[in-house]
């Protein structure tokens, strides 16, 4: 086992997985406020209201379709009749079709973040550094789904990608389960780390206040005063200084 | 029955003269920062008019509020909870920041470094979206003084509601002002809207806020309210509001817009409501009969089961008093001069408005007759039909009633007051005419034409047991990791937390500005010494006589 291979499939994942925990905690203590979906429709909705659906309920499908090929096991499938061929066409037909919405979500979404004034200039450089990684991952899943499951003869990730995943999430790992799979899928797992590393530094932690609790909560929330104390709260250092467009453009000029 | 406290506002039309005074106060205190440029919570609309933004009170539109599903129970008008969370990606019904205006700014540089030439130098206005050149076309007051208004009045949503030939004719009739600020609904349907639960209702006051750290900026709360009165800050992601200057409130002081306004046409004070009864009363079928309901959800303070209960809530005792001196409850429920803004929305707003009389004056006047004799004057009321279904548009579900016996009152009052003015007679048979008794007239007449700032604002200041952790700390720039602490921090000049805004407090403020010795003995710190007292070591010592 080469050293190249325990730092691509242990020592990466592992450090991905620690920036994307403590990250996330540490972000959710020094910046609540920063905490935001970061909408940008009031500039504009004629693109939005086709691309951010498309991109977001494409995404939810492909969460679910790698929970599904990733955490649980075959035989589990098996048990209650799902079979290998089963799988393999709902994976591939129903993968293929998510990733096609994903992307084509995510192209009305980067193209308009480009072209509608306003909405890129109160894009962020995270959220640029976000997009390419975001971008990397998605295109190279696809492009593995494409090449390998759609057009090759099927290669079963469920043999080494997936035991390999779930083992490294009980503190087993097992490079060498990885040393085979072909150069897509190690890319688009790198990606995804590499992602995962910048989440908690994005506006992807939005992601983490689905608000589920709406469907529960009485319509009318009543807060005391005496939680918080009179006056005002001390201020905290927000993630991005709040300033116009115009100021950034001239502090960059200078 | 569970008595509630809320801080409520009334405002007298009939003196409001359009000035921006507490719009242009209100957004220095509140949105002269970047991403709420386009925000004003208190603005002042022209009407008839359209309004801002644009055309709010069309909620077949915007489907703000509430309205009653097929059992005849209340419903947020957008859908309820499953269906906002399934538009939750692209929210249809979100005003675009158009809707209100693109903001913009001058370039002033332009006027101070352009070399010397033939012309005059302009500053060209500068969008705050694009940085780049735009040409203004609209603003929160665009239609001010119905200027422009034979474009645009047409879409005015109260207009459409009446019939074409009463616009042409309204046109003529007459204009007036609305001021307006958050409602602090008993009902908030912006509450009801928010997926994050960051929007909440203060227990003690009744204020309606937004928690910044637990906003997610999922922008529902928007859309629910059909007063269009929370805002997006496009630059921070997150809703904001207008406070009911609750920094201000909770040590007794008026709110900004209120303290500012040059026409003392704004009141303030506490009613005690039933909160068991709120959604009851929201949920009348008849939408002419809202009004009343929302009337009787409104407790008197004087009453002493009402007393009693709120003894029991936990409302102190000098809270009771305020009530009970409270100008909003004598404006409400004893003279039933004051109305709310759409009550239709069945939010149960809480921001009430006097009907403006002076309109009315101003059409007999012009033609000649006396425009301070009641009888005239209820003549009138009679005959202008037009103006009075507008305002009750506005402010009784168009139902014309309410309006016209408020407007009633006030003619009987200037008429009744007229006589004891010019002639010395007290003719109670004009108080009589309108329900009233002339000891009243000179009550109502005292709080709505002497306006006493003490009469005017019935404050009391929160309960702050913890008050001492509002203490003013000795030096401004003592707080921790401010630059009394040993400069900058740690990784440069600009590192560590930002310096705090208001480092004072009101409280220690006002006690300041209110004592006879500094408020900080033996320091004295130049910038913002208010002038009391002769600190020492300030002034050289008096020479020895």
């Amino acid at each position: 086992m080469s050293t190249g291979s325990i730092l691509l499939w242990v020592a990466l994942p592992y450090a991905c997985a620690v920036v994307f925990i403590v990250g996330h905690i540490w972000r959710y203590r020094f910046d609540k406020f920063g905490w935001t979906t970061r909408s940008s429709q009031t500039y504009e909705n004629r693109l939005l209201r086709w691309g951010s659906p498309m991109f977001h309920i494409g995404i939810l499908m492909v969460i679910a379709g790698h929970v599904v090929g990733l955490l649980i096991p075959r035989e589990w499938l098996y048990a209650i009749g799902i079979d290998e061929h089963m799988y393999h066409l709902g994976a591939t037909w129903m993968g293929t079709a998510a990733a096609l919405l994903t992307l084509a979500g995510l192209a009305i979404l980067i193209y308009r973040r480009r072209t509608v004034g306003p909405v890129f200039l109160a894009t962020t450089k995270m959220d640029k550094v976000m997009y390419v990684f975001l971008g990397l991952t998605l295109g190279f899943g696809t492009l593995a789904t494409l090449v390998y499951q759609v057009f090759g003869g099927g290669y079963s990730y469920r043999e080494s990608i997936s035991p390999w995943i779930r083992e490294m999430i009980i503190f087993q790992p097992h490079p060498e389960m990885m040393a085979e799979v072909p150069l897509f899928f190690q890319l688009h797992i790198i990606t995804a780390c590499l992602l995962f590393a910048l989440w908690p530094f994005t506006r992807l932690v939005h992601v983490f206040s689905a608000p589920v609790g709406y469907l529960f909560r009485p319509y009318i929330v009543y807060r005391s005063r005496d939680e918080s104390g009179a006056g005002n709260r001390p201020v905290r250092r927000g993630w991005d200084p709040v300033s116009t467009p115009q100021e950034r453009k001239s502090s960059s000029s200078r | 029955m569970k008595v509630m406290a809320q801080m409520s506002m009334v405002m007298n039309l009939d003196k409001c003269i359009g000035c921006h005074t507490c719009s242009v106060t209100c957004k220095q205190a509140w949105t002269n920062r970047s991403g709420v440029e386009y925000v004003w919570f208190n603005n002042v609309e022209t009407r008839p008019g359209v309004g801002y933004p644009r055309t709010y009170e069309d909620q077949e539109k915007w489907r703000g509020g509430w309205t009653l599903n097929k059992r005849g129970r209340l419903k947020l008008r957008d859908g309820g909870r499953l269906h906002k969370l399934s538009r939750i990606f692209s929210n249809p019904k979100l005003p675009k920041i158009h809707d209100y205006y693109e903001p913009w700014t001058y370039d002033y540089d332009m006027l101070l470094n352009s070399p010397s030439g033939e012309h005059t130098p302009v500053a060209t206005p500068k969008s705050l979206l694009t940085g780049k050149d735009m040409k203004i076309s609209w603003s929160a007051n665009w239609d001010d003084n119905l200027g422009g208004s034979l474009e645009t009045m047409a879409q005015d949503p109260l207009l459409a509601k009446m019939s074409e030939e009463v616009k042409a004719e309204y046109e003529q009739a007459f204009m007036f002002y609305l001021p307006r600020i958050c409602e602090h609904c008993l009902n908030p349907s912006c509450v009801a809207s928010c997926p994050s639960g960051a929007m909440y209702k203060r227990q003690e006051d009744g204020i309606v806020l937004v928690d910044q750290d637990a906003c997610r900026g999922w922008r529902m709360c928007i859309s629910g309210c059909p007063y269009k009165k929370v805002y997006f800050n496009h630059r921070t992601g997150k809703a904001e509001k207008c406070t009911f200057c609750y920094p201000r409130i909770e040590v007794g002081l008026p709110t900004v817009c209120a303290e500012t306004c040059v026409g003392r046409l704004r009141y303030i004070g506490l009613v005690l409501y039933d909160a068991d009864a709120v959604a009851a009363a929201a949920s009348v079928a008849d939408e002419h009969e809202l009004l009343d309901a929302q009337r009787n959800v409104l407790l008197d303070p004087n009453d002493p089961a009402v007393i009693e209960a709120a003894r029991a809530g936990g409302i102190p005792e000098d809270w009771i008093e305020s009530a009970q001196a409270s100008p909003i409850w004598r404006l409400i429920r004893e003279y039933k001069v004051a109305l709310p803004l759409h009550p239709e929305y069945r939010t149960m707003p809480m921001v009430w408005y006097i009907p403006p009389l002076s309109p009315v004056v101003d059409v007999v006047t012009n033609s000649g007759n006396d425009g301070e004799d009641a009888s005239v004057l209820f003549a009138a009321i009679d005959k202008l039909r037009i103006p009075i279904g507008y305002l009750a548009e506005l402010f009784s579900a168009g139902d014309t009633a309410p309006v016209d016996l408020s407007l009633r009152k006030l003619a009987a009052m200037r008429s009744y007051m007229r006589g004891i003015s010019l002639d010395n007679v007290r003719d109670e048979s004009i108080a009589q005419a309108v329900g009233m008794s002339g000891a009243q007239m000179e009550e109502m007449y005292r709080l709505l034409a002497i306006a006493k700032y003490e009469e005017r604002y019935v404050i009391p200041p929160a309960h702050a047991e913890q008050a001492h952790d509002l203490e003013e700390m000795g030096c401004s720039l003592d707080f921790e990791g401010g630059p009394g602490m040993g400069g900058a921090g740690p990784f440069g000049s600009s590192s560590g937390e930002p310096v705090p805004v208001a480092i004072e407090n009101y409280n220690s403020l006002k006690s300041r500005q209110t004592a006879d010795r500094p408020s900080t003995p033996g320091r004295v710190n130049l910038l913002n010494w208010d002038g009391n007292g002769k600190p020492r070591g300030l002034f050289p010592p008096e020479e020895e006589k």
